[in-house]
């Protein structure tokens, strides 16, 4: 691991003051992992995990949620349990209850892919080295990107949170080291790698996740569900999270989102423009699943993610419309 | 250096260390307490499982310069004064390690589950209400790998400690 200088922030105003020459440290469970084998080598640490940002408030405008929650806080909180039972699903479904209790909600945002040529150092990746190269094209490709990919990178955002936060329409909010703040929806925090797989988020240098905001009424029918190799502790080889609400038979603000296809928690907009409005059937869900994956492109070893993809998406929609994981009201 | 302040096992430490010195090496290289191990380094294997402010985490992936000020219990304060506590007995009791390597990191994890099952803090396989079962833990404790495969044994261990049918 580089030496570093390493700083404790005492408030938000604090840190991105502080952090625009180095990292946010949360957790760690990530970043320390990532200096460990020298990926990550930050001249300076701005340990963020001490700020007062572990508060979650419920309010008019909904659930306000301190980046410095752990994950486990978040998951188990009787709020998120009632009216957010998707989101707490996903982040139970990540990693183990040692690191949950870490890892952070802003943090978990921010975690890098788990594409192994990313994390092999010996190995071209153009996220980790821009230009070197892309090893994973004709490599062991399995986990990697059918939608949104580029020349430059196939790798994955790994979160089940951040893919929870995309279908409920969460608001990040951020600080920069200016002083000002925004708010960023949180399908819109992550990108696509295009020419450019070295930046995984919009966020600027130095600005820092503050809050996240879970709208105060979010579909009554909920579910999240993650294919994996193992039953616990593996990341997803395509997750899903979808909820919408029943009005007189009718399918009304649905949201999709999947995760382990894309370099960002995939909304499904297409699938949602066939089924808004529409009575549920196994036809229209079928539809809704062709409409989305129609322009997934498999890698090789990959190619079977676009069908478990479309599984996916109908099973979720049967198993919800059948009222198997509606919610208390 | 930075100098870190504090508490192990009801003890207040302070040592100095470099900056990039995992909580992991800070009590093994630093302070010499040799019971929580070091297995992958990297979060994969739980061997370094210690309780910090009442919550398990992984040792190897926390700065010990974090930790100013926080308590924290290692394998070596499970112990009931000189006896084992129920949890420790219940490992000899039901055969539920074979090398023994990950069990300072096994036991520390099973503690603190059974903390949280009683705190009723939900895993993805509850339901409505957290019970003790071996779906539960099985699930709870997949941070902790067994590479002797003792997991039906430390599953046993812990189901009788909780008063469940073994």
């Amino acid at each position: 691991m580089k030496p570093f200088d390493y700083v404790r922030a005492g408030s938000a105003q604090d840190a991105v003051r502080a952090g625009a020459e180095g990292r946010f440290l949360g957790g760690g469970t990530n970043l320390v992992d990532l200096m460990k084998l020298e990926i990550e080598k930050p001249d300076r640490l701005v340990d963020v995990s001490r700020l007062a940002s572990d508060e979650i408030e419920d309010g008019v405008e909904g659930l306000r949620v301190g980046a410095g929650v752990s994950n486990s806080a978040l998951a188990g909180h009787p709020l998120v349990r009632e009216r957010y039972p998707l989101l707490s699903t996903a982040l139970l479904s990540g990693a183990t209850q040692q690191l949950r209790n870490k890892a952070t909600v802003g943090g978990n945002f921010l975690q890098r892919t788990r594409c192994q040529y990313f994390y092999d150092v010996f190995r071209a990746c153009n996220k980790r080295v821009p230009g070197s190269g892309c090893d994973a094209l004709d490599g062991i490709n399995r986990f990697h990107a059918i939608l949104g990919a580029s020349e430059r990178c196939i790798a994955v955002h790994p979160s089940d949170m951040a893919v929870a936060m995309a279908a409920l329409d969460a608001t990040v909010e951020t600080l920069k080291p200016d002083g000002s703040t925004r708010s960023i929806p949180a399908r819109s925090l992550h990108r696509l790698p295009g020419d450019t797989p070295q930046f995984d988020h919009v966020l600027e240098t130095g600005e820092l996740i503050t809050h996240v905001v879970l709208p105060a009424s979010p579909p009554k029918r909920q579910f999240y569900r993650k294919v994996r190799d193992r039953s616990s502790y593996a990341f997803a080889v395509v997750s899903i999270a979808v909820a919408f609400d029943l009005e007189g038979g009718r399918i009304a603000n649905v949201s999709i989102a999947l995760g382990g296809v894309a370099h960002k928690p995939w909304r499904a907009d297409r699938a949602e423009s066939v089924l808004e409005g529409g009575s549920p059937s196994a036809e229209l869900f079928a539809m809704a699943a062709e409409a989305e994956l129609a322009r997934a492109v498999g890698q090789g070893h990959n190619d079977f993610k676009i069908d478990l993809s479309k599984r996916l998406i109908v099973a979720a929609l049967r198993d919800l419309s059948e009222g198997k994981r509606e919610i208390a009201a | 250096m930075p100098s870190i302040s504090l508490t192990v096992n009801g003890e207040p430490v302070s040592a100095e260390a470099d900056v990039r010195t995992s909580l992991l090496d800070l009590l093994r290289e630093t302070l010499g307490m040799t019971g929580t191990k070091k297995g992958c380094d990297h979060g994969q294997c739980g061997a370094c499982t210690v309780i910090v402010n009442g919550t398990r985490i992984n040792s190897c992936l926390s700065l010990a310069v974090g930790h100013e000020g926080d308590t924290v219990t290692t394998v070596e304060g499970l112990a009931e004064g000189n006896g084992l506590s129920p949890l420790q007995k219940a490992f000899v009791t039901q055969d539920a390690f074979q090398c023994g390597y990950c069990t300072p990191g096994q036991l520390c994890s099973a503690t603190a589950l059974l903390n949280e099952i009683a705190r009723g803090e939900p895993s993805v396989v509850t339901d409505e209400r957290v019970r003790l079962s071996e779906e539960e833990i099985r699930e709870r404790m997949s941070g902790n790998l067994c590479r002797c495969g003792a997991y039906n044994n430390i599953v046993d261990a812990i189901l009788s400690v909780a008063g469940e049918p073994a």
